[in-house]
Protein backbone atom coordinates (compact mmCIF):
# COMPACT_ATOMS: atom_id res chain seq x y z
CA UNK A 1 0.00 0.00 0.00
CA UNK A 2 1.45 3.16 -0.58
CA UNK A 3 0.97 6.39 1.48
CA UNK A 4 1.70 9.69 0.61
CA UNK A 5 2.80 11.81 3.68
CA UNK A 6 2.96 15.10 3.86
CA UNK A 7 4.77 17.43 6.80
CA UNK A 8 4.11 20.98 7.25
CA UNK A 9 7.19 22.63 8.31
CA UNK A 10 5.93 25.91 9.39
CA UNK A 11 6.49 28.87 11.88
CA UNK A 12 3.92 28.80 14.47
CA UNK A 13 2.91 32.46 16.01
CA UNK A 14 3.98 31.97 19.50
CA UNK A 15 1.00 32.18 21.84
CA UNK A 16 -1.71 32.59 19.39
CA UNK A 17 -4.33 29.41 19.26
CA UNK A 18 -6.88 30.71 16.35
CA UNK A 19 -3.69 32.12 14.17
CA UNK A 20 -2.13 28.80 14.20
CA UNK A 21 -5.36 27.05 13.90
CA UNK A 22 -5.46 28.95 10.56
CA UNK A 23 -2.66 27.39 9.45
CA UNK A 24 -3.48 23.88 10.34
CA UNK A 25 -6.41 23.97 8.51
CA UNK A 26 -4.60 25.73 5.51
CA UNK A 27 -2.40 23.18 5.50
CA UNK A 28 -4.81 19.87 5.75
CA UNK A 29 -6.61 21.23 2.65
CA UNK A 30 -3.31 21.36 1.23
CA UNK A 31 -2.91 18.00 2.07
CA UNK A 32 -6.17 16.94 0.43
CA UNK A 33 -5.54 18.92 -2.27
CA UNK A 34 -2.19 17.31 -3.19
CA UNK A 35 -3.90 13.91 -2.03
CA UNK A 36 -1.85 13.62 1.25
CA UNK A 37 -3.09 9.98 3.09
CA UNK A 38 -1.49 11.43 6.08
CA UNK A 39 -0.10 15.17 7.71
CA UNK A 40 2.41 15.38 10.25
CA UNK A 41 2.94 18.78 11.89
CA UNK A 42 5.37 19.64 13.95
CA UNK A 43 5.86 19.64 17.76
CA UNK A 44 3.75 22.45 19.82
CA UNK A 45 2.44 23.91 16.19
CA UNK A 46 -0.48 24.40 17.67
CA UNK A 47 0.87 27.18 20.19
CA UNK A 48 4.51 27.89 19.64
CA UNK A 49 7.60 26.50 21.44
CA UNK A 50 8.53 28.97 24.10
CA UNK A 51 5.35 29.55 25.88
CA UNK A 52 6.59 29.58 29.37
CA UNK A 53 3.75 30.81 31.39
CA UNK A 54 1.63 31.22 28.69
CA UNK A 55 1.10 27.36 28.55
CA UNK A 56 -2.18 27.07 31.01
CA UNK A 57 -3.66 29.76 28.81
CA UNK A 58 -3.25 27.87 25.08
CA UNK A 59 -4.10 24.01 27.06
CA UNK A 60 -6.31 22.29 25.53
CA UNK A 61 -8.79 19.09 26.99
CA UNK A 62 -10.52 16.92 24.70
CA UNK A 63 -13.66 19.05 25.22
CA UNK A 64 -12.34 22.25 23.65
CA UNK A 65 -13.59 23.14 20.50
CA UNK A 66 -10.70 23.55 18.90
CA UNK A 67 -10.31 19.39 19.53
CA UNK A 68 -13.49 19.57 18.38
CA UNK A 69 -12.64 21.28 15.03
CA UNK A 70 -9.52 19.21 14.55
CA UNK A 71 -11.55 16.10 14.64
CA UNK A 72 -13.65 17.03 12.31
CA UNK A 73 -10.65 18.24 9.92
CA UNK A 74 -9.39 14.63 10.38
CA UNK A 75 -11.87 13.84 8.38
CA UNK A 76 -10.92 14.50 5.32
CA UNK A 77 -7.04 13.78 6.11
CA UNK A 78 -5.64 11.91 9.32
CA UNK A 79 -2.88 14.39 10.61
CA UNK A 80 -1.03 14.35 13.99
CA UNK A 81 -1.19 17.56 16.01
CA UNK A 82 0.97 19.11 18.63
CA UNK A 83 0.01 20.86 21.45
CA UNK A 84 -0.58 21.69 24.98
CA UNK A 85 -3.19 18.75 26.34
CA UNK A 86 -4.58 19.82 29.21
CA UNK A 87 -5.47 16.62 31.72
CA UNK A 88 -8.99 16.51 33.91
CA UNK A 89 -6.41 16.59 36.61
CA UNK A 90 -5.08 19.68 35.49
CA UNK A 91 -1.51 18.46 34.78
CA UNK A 92 -0.46 20.21 30.89
CA UNK A 93 1.59 17.81 28.97
CA UNK A 94 3.63 18.47 25.93
CA UNK A 95 1.05 16.13 23.69
CA UNK A 96 1.09 14.90 19.71
CA UNK A 97 -2.11 13.40 19.13
CA UNK A 98 -3.58 11.62 15.93
CA UNK A 99 -6.06 12.50 14.66
CA UNK A 100 -8.26 9.79 11.77
CA UNK A 101 -11.46 9.83 10.62
CA UNK A 102 -13.30 12.79 12.78
CA UNK A 103 -11.43 10.62 15.87
CA UNK A 104 -9.02 10.90 18.17
CA UNK A 105 -7.14 7.59 17.54
CA UNK A 106 -3.99 8.04 20.26
CA UNK A 107 -2.16 10.43 22.54
CA UNK A 108 1.13 10.11 22.85
CA UNK A 109 2.27 12.49 25.93
CA UNK A 110 5.89 13.52 25.44
CA UNK A 111 7.99 11.84 28.29
CA UNK A 112 11.30 13.33 27.94
CA UNK A 113 10.86 16.87 28.71
CA UNK A 114 14.20 18.74 28.40
CA UNK A 115 15.72 20.66 31.55
CA UNK A 116 19.06 21.56 30.65
CA UNK A 117 20.97 24.28 28.50
CA UNK A 118 18.25 26.42 26.65
CA UNK A 119 15.33 24.32 27.32
CA UNK A 120 12.77 24.37 30.43
CA UNK A 121 10.13 21.93 29.81
CA UNK A 122 9.76 20.62 32.94
CA UNK A 123 9.06 23.49 34.76
CA UNK A 124 6.27 23.85 32.75
CA UNK A 125 5.27 20.36 32.00
CA UNK A 126 3.87 17.30 33.38
CA UNK A 127 5.61 14.40 32.43
CA UNK A 128 4.19 11.22 30.02
CA UNK A 129 4.40 8.18 31.50
CA UNK A 130 4.22 5.92 28.37
CA UNK A 131 5.32 4.95 25.30
CA UNK A 132 3.03 2.75 22.76
CA UNK A 133 2.58 1.72 19.21
CA UNK A 134 -1.05 2.06 18.14
CA UNK A 135 -3.06 1.28 15.24
CA UNK A 136 -4.14 3.34 12.15
CA UNK A 137 -5.66 2.86 9.30
CA UNK A 138 -2.48 2.12 7.69
CA UNK A 139 -1.27 -0.22 9.90
CA UNK A 140 0.41 0.23 13.53
CA UNK A 141 2.51 3.41 13.93
CA UNK A 142 4.00 5.18 16.80
CA UNK A 143 4.63 8.85 17.66
CA UNK A 144 7.87 10.10 19.92
CA UNK A 145 8.36 13.86 20.34
CA UNK A 146 11.47 15.19 19.81
CA UNK A 147 13.63 14.48 22.81
CA UNK A 148 11.90 11.40 23.20
CA UNK A 149 13.72 10.09 20.62
CA UNK A 150 16.78 11.09 22.18
CA UNK A 151 16.27 8.16 24.72
CA UNK A 152 16.69 4.79 22.62
CA UNK A 153 14.74 3.29 24.98
CA UNK A 154 11.48 4.95 23.66
CA UNK A 155 12.06 3.71 20.13
CA UNK A 156 13.32 0.40 21.21
CA UNK A 157 9.92 -0.29 22.66
CA UNK A 158 7.75 1.39 20.20
CA UNK A 159 9.41 -1.00 17.57
CA UNK A 160 9.00 -4.14 19.83
CA UNK A 161 5.22 -3.02 20.19
CA UNK A 162 5.09 -3.31 16.62
CA UNK A 163 5.59 0.25 14.90
CA UNK A 164 5.77 0.40 11.20
CA UNK A 165 6.40 3.90 10.90
CA UNK A 166 7.78 6.54 13.39
CA UNK A 167 5.88 10.02 13.05
CA UNK A 168 8.09 12.31 15.20
CA UNK A 169 6.66 15.85 15.53
CA UNK A 170 9.84 17.91 16.51
CA UNK A 171 10.57 21.40 18.00
CA UNK A 172 14.69 21.04 17.36
CA UNK A 173 16.34 24.62 17.83
CA UNK A 174 19.52 24.96 15.68
CA UNK A 175 22.60 25.06 17.50
CA UNK A 176 26.38 24.58 17.14
CA UNK A 177 28.21 26.37 13.92
CA UNK A 178 30.69 23.78 12.71
CA UNK A 179 33.04 24.66 9.98
CA UNK A 180 32.36 22.52 6.04
CA UNK A 181 28.54 21.43 7.33
CA UNK A 182 25.79 23.13 5.35
CA UNK A 183 23.18 22.74 8.34
CA UNK A 184 24.12 23.24 12.20
CA UNK A 185 25.50 20.61 13.94
CA UNK A 186 22.54 19.97 15.77
CA UNK A 187 20.36 19.23 12.34
CA UNK A 188 23.41 16.99 11.90
CA UNK A 189 23.22 14.75 15.03
CA UNK A 190 18.63 14.65 14.13
CA UNK A 191 19.72 13.40 10.78
CA UNK A 192 22.00 10.51 11.89
CA UNK A 193 19.84 9.62 14.40
CA UNK A 194 16.50 9.08 12.13
CA UNK A 195 19.01 7.23 9.76
CA UNK A 196 20.17 4.76 12.27
CA UNK A 197 17.40 4.41 14.08
CA UNK A 198 15.21 3.58 10.57
CA UNK A 199 18.02 1.55 9.47
CA UNK A 200 18.48 -0.36 13.26
CA UNK A 201 14.64 -1.00 13.31
CA UNK A 202 13.91 -1.47 10.21
CA UNK A 203 10.88 0.86 10.08
CA UNK A 204 9.75 4.31 8.53
CA UNK A 205 10.85 7.49 10.42
CA UNK A 206 9.20 10.40 9.35
CA UNK A 207 10.48 13.58 11.38
CA UNK A 208 8.37 16.87 11.67
CA UNK A 209 10.53 19.86 12.23
CA UNK A 210 9.20 23.58 12.41
CA UNK A 211 11.09 26.44 11.24
CA UNK A 212 11.20 30.27 12.29
CA UNK A 213 12.68 32.31 15.17
CA UNK A 214 11.26 32.88 18.54
CA UNK A 215 13.66 34.82 21.34
CA UNK A 216 16.71 34.67 19.02
CA UNK A 217 16.38 30.90 18.70
CA UNK A 218 15.86 29.66 15.26
CA UNK A 219 14.47 26.09 14.59
CA UNK A 220 16.37 24.34 11.86
CA UNK A 221 13.45 22.75 9.46
CA UNK A 222 14.87 19.90 7.63
CA UNK A 223 12.36 17.68 7.72
CA UNK A 224 13.00 14.45 6.71
CA UNK A 225 11.42 10.59 5.68
CA UNK A 226 13.80 7.97 6.19
CA UNK A 227 12.98 4.54 4.69
CA UNK A 228 13.81 1.22 6.50
CA UNK A 229 16.56 1.03 4.64
CA UNK A 230 18.13 4.19 5.84
CA UNK A 231 17.58 5.57 2.25
CA UNK A 232 16.12 9.25 2.85
CA UNK A 233 12.86 9.71 0.50
CA UNK A 234 12.57 13.26 0.99
CA UNK A 235 13.72 16.23 2.66
CA UNK A 236 12.91 19.51 3.02
CA UNK A 237 14.64 23.01 3.39
CA UNK A 238 16.83 23.92 6.37
CA UNK A 239 16.04 27.06 7.96
CA UNK A 240 12.62 27.60 6.38
CA UNK A 241 8.88 26.62 5.29
CA UNK A 242 7.87 23.89 3.35
CA UNK A 243 4.89 21.39 2.66
CA UNK A 244 7.10 17.95 1.89
CA UNK A 245 5.10 15.51 0.00
CA UNK A 246 6.24 11.79 -1.01
CA UNK A 247 4.86 8.55 -1.25
CA UNK A 248 5.87 5.59 0.76
CA UNK A 249 5.22 2.33 0.95
CA UNK A 250 4.61 0.07 4.37
CA UNK A 251 6.12 -3.29 1.80
CA UNK A 252 9.62 -2.24 2.33
CA UNK A 253 9.40 -2.70 6.44
CA UNK A 254 8.90 -6.12 5.32
CA UNK A 255 11.39 -6.62 2.34
CA UNK A 256 13.66 -5.21 5.16
CA UNK A 257 12.79 -7.74 7.90
CA UNK A 258 12.56 -10.20 5.78
CA UNK A 259 16.45 -9.43 5.04
CA UNK A 260 17.55 -8.34 8.60
CA UNK A 261 15.27 -10.04 11.34
CA UNK A 262 16.94 -8.43 13.67
CA UNK A 263 13.41 -7.46 16.05
CA UNK A 264 12.55 -11.08 15.50
CA UNK A 265 15.99 -11.96 17.21
CA UNK A 266 15.30 -9.30 19.89
CA UNK A 267 15.45 -11.24 23.54
CA UNK A 268 13.02 -9.01 25.73
CA UNK A 269 13.55 -11.64 28.39
CA UNK A 270 17.53 -10.98 28.31
CA UNK A 271 16.25 -7.12 28.43
CA UNK A 272 14.33 -6.87 31.18
CA UNK A 273 15.74 -8.92 32.94
CA UNK A 274 19.38 -6.66 32.84
CA UNK A 275 17.17 -4.10 33.37
CA UNK A 276 15.79 -4.96 36.63
CA UNK A 277 19.14 -6.07 37.73
CA UNK A 278 20.41 -2.29 36.59
CA UNK A 279 18.05 -0.76 38.53
CA UNK A 280 18.84 -2.32 41.65
CA UNK A 281 22.24 -1.62 41.40
CA UNK A 282 23.03 1.50 44.09
CA UNK A 283 26.01 3.16 41.08
CA UNK A 284 23.60 2.65 38.11
CA UNK A 285 20.59 4.78 40.02
CA UNK A 286 22.49 7.66 40.60
CA UNK A 287 22.94 8.47 37.20
CA UNK A 288 19.16 8.81 36.75
CA UNK A 289 17.82 11.93 37.26
CA UNK A 290 15.39 12.61 40.36
CA UNK A 291 15.13 8.81 41.44
CA UNK A 292 16.62 8.31 44.88
CA UNK A 293 18.33 4.86 44.80
CA UNK A 294 16.24 3.97 48.09
CA UNK A 295 12.89 5.55 46.74
CA UNK A 296 13.33 3.67 43.57
CA UNK A 297 13.76 0.66 45.45
CA UNK A 298 10.67 0.68 47.73
CA UNK A 299 8.23 2.06 45.10
CA UNK A 300 9.68 0.06 42.02
CA UNK A 301 10.05 -3.19 43.15
CA UNK A 302 8.76 -5.86 40.47
CA UNK A 303 5.83 -7.43 41.11
CA UNK A 304 7.20 -10.76 40.08
CA UNK A 305 10.04 -12.02 40.31
CA UNK A 306 12.27 -12.16 37.09
CA UNK A 307 12.26 -15.30 35.30
CA UNK A 308 15.33 -17.61 35.74
CA UNK A 309 17.08 -17.40 32.47
CA UNK B 1 40.36 20.78 20.35
CA UNK B 2 38.20 22.43 17.42
CA UNK B 3 39.01 26.42 17.16
CA UNK B 4 36.59 28.61 16.67
CA UNK B 5 34.40 27.78 13.75
CA UNK B 6 33.55 30.33 10.58
CA UNK B 7 31.16 28.62 8.39
CA UNK B 8 30.03 31.84 6.88
CA UNK B 9 27.75 30.01 4.41
CA UNK B 10 25.30 28.64 7.40
CA UNK B 11 26.02 32.01 9.56
CA UNK B 12 24.80 33.97 6.91
CA UNK B 13 21.78 32.13 6.37
CA UNK B 14 20.52 32.23 9.73
CA UNK B 15 21.29 35.75 10.91
CA UNK B 16 19.70 37.28 7.47
CA UNK B 17 17.16 34.78 8.66
CA UNK B 18 16.98 35.89 12.33
CA UNK B 19 16.60 39.46 11.32
CA UNK B 20 14.04 38.89 8.81
CA UNK B 21 12.10 36.94 10.89
CA UNK B 22 12.09 38.78 14.30
CA UNK B 23 11.52 42.56 12.43
CA UNK B 24 8.88 41.12 10.22
CA UNK B 25 6.79 39.17 13.44
CA UNK B 26 6.73 42.68 15.31
CA UNK B 27 4.80 43.97 12.01
CA UNK B 28 7.49 46.36 11.42
CA UNK B 29 9.46 46.12 7.99
CA UNK B 30 12.76 48.49 8.89
CA UNK B 31 15.82 48.82 11.13
CA UNK B 32 17.50 51.46 12.50
CA UNK B 33 21.32 51.05 13.15
CA UNK B 34 24.22 53.53 14.28
CA UNK B 35 26.67 52.93 11.66
CA UNK B 36 30.30 53.93 13.29
CA UNK B 37 32.36 53.01 10.63
CA UNK B 38 33.65 49.82 12.28
CA UNK B 39 33.21 46.34 11.55
CA UNK B 40 30.92 44.92 13.77
CA UNK B 41 28.18 48.26 12.57
CA UNK B 42 29.01 47.77 8.98
CA UNK B 43 28.28 43.84 8.98
CA UNK B 44 25.42 44.49 10.99
CA UNK B 45 24.00 46.70 8.33
CA UNK B 46 24.64 45.11 5.56
CA UNK B 47 23.31 42.27 6.76
CA UNK B 48 19.97 43.97 7.07
CA UNK B 49 20.12 44.78 3.78
CA UNK B 50 20.46 41.44 2.69
CA UNK B 51 17.64 40.55 5.13
CA UNK B 52 15.13 43.03 4.46
CA UNK B 53 16.26 45.33 0.99
CA UNK B 54 18.56 48.09 1.33
CA UNK B 55 16.03 50.60 1.59
CA UNK B 56 14.74 49.11 4.64
CA UNK B 57 17.90 50.02 6.54
CA UNK B 58 18.59 53.23 8.14
CA UNK B 59 21.96 53.83 8.75
CA UNK B 60 22.76 56.84 11.25
CA UNK B 61 25.93 58.21 11.69
CA UNK B 62 26.90 60.16 14.79
CA UNK B 63 30.69 61.48 15.04
CA UNK B 64 31.85 63.59 17.51
CA UNK B 65 34.24 66.35 17.17
CA UNK B 66 37.30 63.83 18.16
CA UNK B 67 35.95 60.99 16.10
CA UNK B 68 38.81 59.61 13.60
CA UNK B 69 38.26 61.27 10.03
CA UNK B 70 38.54 57.38 8.49
CA UNK B 71 35.78 56.37 10.41
CA UNK B 72 32.80 58.53 8.80
CA UNK B 73 34.86 58.38 5.90
CA UNK B 74 33.89 54.33 5.84
CA UNK B 75 30.72 54.92 7.09
CA UNK B 76 30.03 56.45 4.34
CA UNK B 77 31.41 53.86 2.31
CA UNK B 78 29.47 51.23 3.46
CA UNK B 79 26.28 53.19 2.94
CA UNK B 80 27.22 54.47 -0.68
CA UNK B 81 28.01 50.24 -1.70
CA UNK B 82 25.08 48.78 -0.14
CA UNK B 83 22.52 51.51 -1.01
CA UNK B 84 21.04 51.34 2.40
CA UNK B 85 19.15 55.14 3.82
CA UNK B 86 21.32 57.11 6.11
CA UNK B 87 21.13 60.76 8.21
CA UNK B 88 23.87 62.62 9.90
CA UNK B 89 23.81 63.67 13.29
CA UNK B 90 26.76 65.43 14.92
CA UNK B 91 26.29 64.60 18.24
CA UNK B 92 29.44 67.21 19.32
CA UNK B 93 26.98 69.96 20.47
CA UNK B 94 24.69 68.06 22.76
CA UNK B 95 28.16 66.12 24.66
CA UNK B 96 29.77 69.95 24.81
CA UNK B 97 27.22 71.58 26.13
CA UNK B 98 26.77 68.90 28.90
CA UNK B 99 30.39 68.53 30.38
CA UNK B 100 30.83 72.30 30.02
CA UNK B 101 29.00 72.08 33.79
CA UNK B 102 31.14 68.79 33.90
CA UNK B 103 34.46 70.05 32.99
CA UNK B 104 36.55 67.47 34.95
CA UNK B 105 34.83 64.38 33.44
CA UNK B 106 37.02 61.58 32.16
CA UNK B 107 37.40 59.70 28.86
CA UNK B 108 35.35 57.03 30.41
CA UNK B 109 32.66 58.89 31.75
CA UNK B 110 32.78 60.93 28.26
CA UNK B 111 32.60 57.85 26.48
CA UNK B 112 29.58 56.54 27.82
CA UNK B 113 27.95 59.68 27.72
CA UNK B 114 28.98 59.70 23.84
CA UNK B 115 27.61 56.01 23.58
CA UNK B 116 24.21 56.77 25.68
CA UNK B 117 23.78 60.12 23.69
CA UNK B 118 23.81 57.83 20.20
CA UNK B 119 21.51 55.47 21.69
CA UNK B 120 18.75 58.36 22.48
CA UNK B 121 19.23 59.22 19.06
CA UNK B 122 18.85 55.80 17.48
CA UNK B 123 15.69 55.21 19.85
CA UNK B 124 14.20 58.35 18.32
CA UNK B 125 14.65 57.63 15.18
CA UNK B 126 13.26 54.14 15.58
CA UNK B 127 10.21 55.78 16.29
CA UNK B 128 10.10 58.16 13.75
CA UNK B 129 11.20 55.92 11.06
CA UNK B 130 8.69 52.81 12.35
CA UNK B 131 11.84 50.66 12.42
CA UNK B 132 13.62 48.48 15.22
CA UNK B 133 17.15 49.64 16.62
CA UNK B 134 19.34 46.82 15.07
CA UNK B 135 22.07 46.05 17.80
CA UNK B 136 26.30 45.52 16.77
CA UNK B 137 27.47 44.00 19.96
CA UNK B 138 29.28 40.71 19.61
CA UNK B 139 29.71 38.03 22.02
CA UNK B 140 33.61 38.76 22.69
CA UNK B 141 32.18 42.15 23.93
CA UNK B 142 29.74 41.38 25.53
CA UNK B 143 31.46 38.55 27.69
CA UNK B 144 34.05 40.86 28.35
CA UNK B 145 31.75 43.81 29.49
CA UNK B 146 33.66 45.73 26.73
CA UNK B 147 30.51 48.25 25.90
CA UNK B 148 28.39 50.83 27.38
CA UNK B 149 25.40 49.86 29.36
CA UNK B 150 22.09 51.22 27.90
CA UNK B 151 24.77 52.97 25.36
CA UNK B 152 25.90 50.67 22.24
CA UNK B 153 24.76 47.50 24.20
CA UNK B 154 20.69 48.95 23.54
CA UNK B 155 18.85 47.36 20.79
CA UNK B 156 15.83 45.19 19.90
CA UNK B 157 17.42 42.77 18.01
CA UNK B 158 20.86 42.14 17.65
CA UNK B 159 22.06 39.65 14.61
CA UNK B 160 26.03 39.62 16.12
CA UNK B 161 25.36 38.58 19.94
CA UNK B 162 26.54 35.06 19.31
CA UNK B 163 29.44 35.48 17.07
CA UNK B 164 33.39 36.15 18.61
CA UNK B 165 35.30 39.26 16.91
CA UNK B 166 37.19 36.51 15.12
CA UNK B 167 33.77 35.52 13.50
CA UNK B 168 32.51 38.59 12.99
CA UNK B 169 36.10 39.71 10.66
CA UNK B 170 35.49 36.08 9.02
CA UNK B 171 31.74 37.03 8.12
CA UNK B 172 32.19 40.41 7.74
CA UNK B 173 34.86 40.07 4.85
CA UNK B 174 32.94 36.82 3.70
CA UNK B 175 30.04 39.49 3.05
CA UNK B 176 31.88 42.36 1.12
CA UNK B 177 32.67 44.48 3.88
CA UNK B 178 35.82 46.63 2.42
CA UNK B 179 39.01 45.13 3.51
CA UNK B 180 40.32 48.60 5.01
CA UNK B 181 37.48 47.84 7.41
CA UNK B 182 37.98 44.43 8.64
CA UNK B 183 41.58 45.06 8.58
CA UNK B 184 41.81 48.32 10.94
CA UNK B 185 42.33 47.85 14.54
CA UNK B 186 38.94 47.61 16.41
CA UNK B 187 38.65 50.83 18.54
CA UNK B 188 35.66 52.48 20.34
CA UNK B 189 36.81 55.60 18.64
CA UNK B 190 35.56 57.25 22.38
CA UNK B 191 38.59 59.21 22.32
CA UNK B 192 41.94 60.12 20.31
CA UNK B 193 44.34 57.24 20.12
CA UNK B 194 41.85 54.69 21.80
CA UNK B 195 42.12 51.01 20.59
CA UNK B 196 40.15 48.16 21.82
CA UNK B 197 43.42 45.92 22.25
CA UNK B 198 45.29 48.60 23.43
CA UNK B 199 42.58 49.11 26.35
CA UNK B 200 42.14 45.10 27.19
CA UNK B 201 45.36 44.14 27.47
CA UNK B 202 45.10 40.91 24.86
CA UNK B 203 44.04 40.47 21.52
CA UNK B 204 40.89 39.75 20.31
CA UNK B 205 42.62 36.54 18.62
CA UNK B 206 43.59 35.66 21.83
CA UNK B 207 40.64 36.08 24.15
CA UNK B 208 38.39 34.67 21.74
CA UNK B 209 40.65 31.06 21.54
CA UNK B 210 40.32 31.31 25.05
CA UNK B 211 36.58 32.35 25.50
CA UNK B 212 35.57 29.87 23.25
CA UNK B 213 37.15 27.51 25.24
CA UNK B 214 35.83 28.82 28.53
CA UNK B 215 32.25 29.78 28.09
CA UNK B 216 31.28 27.42 24.66
CA UNK B 217 32.77 24.18 25.09
CA UNK B 218 33.24 24.29 29.14
CA UNK B 219 36.77 23.50 29.62
CA UNK B 220 38.15 24.00 33.28
CA UNK B 221 40.86 25.93 34.24
CA UNK B 222 43.68 22.67 34.56
CA UNK B 223 42.38 22.02 30.58
CA UNK B 224 42.75 25.82 29.72
CA UNK B 225 46.14 25.89 30.96
CA UNK B 226 47.03 22.64 29.68
CA UNK B 227 45.81 23.90 26.38
CA UNK B 228 48.55 26.56 26.66
CA UNK B 229 46.66 29.81 28.37
CA UNK B 230 48.53 31.66 30.93
CA UNK B 231 46.69 31.26 34.47
CA UNK B 232 47.06 35.10 34.97
CA UNK B 233 45.06 35.34 31.32
CA UNK B 234 42.52 33.11 32.22
CA UNK B 235 41.73 34.70 35.64
CA UNK B 236 41.55 38.17 34.07
CA UNK B 237 39.04 36.81 31.65
CA UNK B 238 37.01 34.94 34.13
CA UNK B 239 36.93 38.37 36.57
CA UNK B 240 35.93 40.56 33.85
CA UNK B 241 33.20 37.90 32.75
CA UNK B 242 32.05 37.85 36.60
CA UNK B 243 31.89 41.55 37.16
CA UNK B 244 29.78 42.69 33.72
CA UNK B 245 27.12 39.95 34.52
CA UNK B 246 24.74 42.92 35.52
CA UNK B 247 25.37 44.55 31.94
CA UNK B 248 24.11 41.29 30.58
CA UNK B 249 20.63 41.45 32.58
CA UNK B 250 17.29 43.35 33.04
CA UNK B 251 17.63 45.67 36.44
CA UNK B 252 17.47 43.91 40.26
CA UNK B 253 14.12 43.60 40.73
CA UNK B 254 12.83 43.39 45.13
CA UNK B 255 10.48 40.90 45.14
CA UNK B 256 7.22 40.81 46.98
CA UNK B 257 4.31 40.06 45.58
CA UNK B 258 3.72 36.11 44.26
CA UNK B 259 4.32 37.03 40.74
CA UNK B 260 7.76 38.82 40.04
CA UNK B 261 8.55 40.27 36.38
CA UNK B 262 10.80 37.92 35.17
CA UNK B 263 11.39 35.45 37.76
CA UNK B 264 8.10 33.83 38.28
CA UNK B 265 5.89 36.35 35.59
CA UNK B 266 7.87 34.26 32.56
CA UNK B 267 7.13 35.29 29.14
CA UNK B 268 9.11 35.19 26.11
CA UNK B 269 9.72 38.18 24.55
CA UNK B 270 7.79 37.32 21.07
CA UNK B 271 4.87 36.32 23.16
CA UNK B 272 1.87 36.42 20.51
CA UNK B 273 4.12 37.13 17.90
Amino acid sequence: MSIRVAIAQFNPKLGDLPANLGQYEERIRQGVKERADLLLFPELSLTGYFLRDTVPSVALTTKSAEIKNLKHLSRELPFVAGLVEESPDHRFFNSAIYFEAGEIRHVHRKVYLPTYGMFDEQRYFARGDRVRAFDSKFGRLTMLICEDLWHPSTIYLAALDGALAVLCPSASPLRGIVDGQIQDDNARYWEMINRAYAETYSLFLIYGNRCGFEDGVGFWGGSEIVDPFGQRLAKARYYDEEFLLTDISLESVRRKRTMSPLLRDEDIDLTINELVRIRERPAALKIVQGFKGTKVRALRKPKTKPRKL
Amino acid sequence: MVELPTNTTLLREILTGFIRNEVQKTGLTKVVVGLSGGVDSALSAMLAAEALGAKNVLAVLMPYKSSHADSLAHAETIVSMSGIESMFVDITPQIDVYFERFADADARRRGNKMARERMTILYDQSARWNGLVLGTSNKTELLLGYGTLYGDMASAINPLGDLYKTQVWALAEAIGVPEVIVKKEPSADLWVGQTDEGELGFTYREVDRLLYRMVDQRCTKPELIAAGFRERFIDDVAQRIMFSQFKRRLPVIAKVSQRTIDRDFRYSRDWGK
